[in-house]
């Protein structure tokens, strides 16, 4: 049987994870290939529309990862965005889809290591979930 | 401005559930502000219905679009190129932006994706508070810029009664006792005398006991 290979898309805060990204790459520690990382910002910069649509569009999980906490760049969009993943997650929960998809990660920009294990640990818990649920359904986009 | 709640995500499913093309109508006026109804809750709204109707192998269709104000027929005019692409329309406005559009449109189905709740001000990011009751004879200036009628639990003009304590309204710790705030306010203004006038019963009959109200402005109306 094929192994499900699950999608998941990352939202990278400029300032900490996206840099932490960078810093495993020059670590050469290997990280899962299913991990889609989208630089952003700021984690503050994530709305909900944007982790909506990425498992409307097919994203097996999500995550966006920003500053440790106290340490944000513009002060609290870290803050912001935990509780703006918090609750986008009752509402996936409320539609079937699976609050546990979804995670607020922090790291600091020096954590390549945990990026890496970070990407490696989600991969592996979204691959126990299995494909989100509408996937392979007929796509239905907003007009 | 007029605050508002979305309605359970199970319910609004339940209105949509017969059609497979709704239009999804958000107002840009208070319910944007108190983030209930506006263009990024449409857009939410909509991603969570066509979501949750997959998994049941379904496919809706939701044309999303979002009013300058849903309370005025001018704006709600602009719906009319799209009504007849859809089976029904779901509002995302309070309620007098629903009853406009269901006015407007009289074939088509109108649902409500909001309950609508108070007349308030936001205290803080995130949090609105209960100002005004609409009661149409505005005391405001006999009680500091306080209203009794929204803020006092039992809309007394003559407070506080016994329920006060330490500046709290007795159904609830965190309910600051209207004349209580009234009192300060009036002692900070030094004001303190007309605390001692006694307020007459209100008459109720510009408030809702004189059945649905209306406005006629002679220099405006057509």
């Amino acid at each position: 049987m094929k192994t499900f290979e699950p999608v998941i898309v990352a939202f990278c805060c400029h300032y900490c994870a996206y840099t932490a990204a960078d810093m495993a790459g020059s670590m050469r520690r290997c990280y899962p290939s299913n991990i889609r990382i989208i630089r952003v910002p700021c984690s503050g910069k994530v709305d909900a529309i944007h982790m909506m649509k990425a498992f409307q569009k097919g994203a097996d999980g999500v995550y966006v990862a920003g500053c440790l906490e106290g340490d944000c760049h513009f002060k609290n969009g870290n803050t912001q965005a935990a509780r703006r993943v918090a609750y986008v997650k009752r509402l996936l929960d409320e539609i079937g889809i699976g609050g546990e998809r979804l995670e607020m990660i922090t790291m600091s920009a020096g954590m390549g290591e945990r990026f890496a294990s970070t990407a490696s640990d989600f991969t592996e818990k979204i691959r126990r979930l299995g494909p989100n649920p509408i996937k392979g359904l007929k796509k239905a986009e907003a007009v | 401005m007029i605050t508002a709640e979305q309605k359970p995500i199970q319910e609004i499913m339940e209105y949509v559930r017969p059609y497979s093309r709704i239009l999804l109508v958000g107002c840009n006026e208070c319910v944007t502000v108190c983030a209930a109804g506006g263009r990024k809750e449409v857009g939410l709204l909509s991603s969570a219905l066509q979501m949750a109707f997959m998994q049941e192998g379904k496919v809706l269709d939701v044309k999303e679009m979002t009013l300058e104000r849903q309370c005025d027929p001018e704006y709600v005019e602009e719906l009319a190129g799209s009504i007849n692409q859809v089976e029904a329309v779901l509002s995302m406005a309070c309620g007098c932006g629903v009853q406009e559009v269901a006015r407007r449109f009289k074939e088509k189905p109108v649902y409500p994706a909001l309950n609508t709740k108070f007349m308030g001000a936001s205290e803080r990011q995130g949090v609105w508070a209960e100002r005004c009751q609409g009661c149409g004879d505005c005391v405001l200036g006999l009680t500091g810029g306080i209203c009794p009628i929204a803020r006092c639990s039992k809309r007394l003009l003559n407070g506080p009664c016994g329920g006060s304590s330490h500046g709290k309204c007795e159904i609830n710790p965190d309910v600051d006792c209207a004349w209580q705030l009234i009192w300060d306010r009036l002692k900070a203004l030094g004001l303190e005398k007309r605390y001692e006038d006694i307020a007459p019963a209100k008459d109720w009959r510009a408030s809702r006991d004189g059945g649905p109200r209306r406005i006629i402005r002679e220099d405006l109306a057509s």
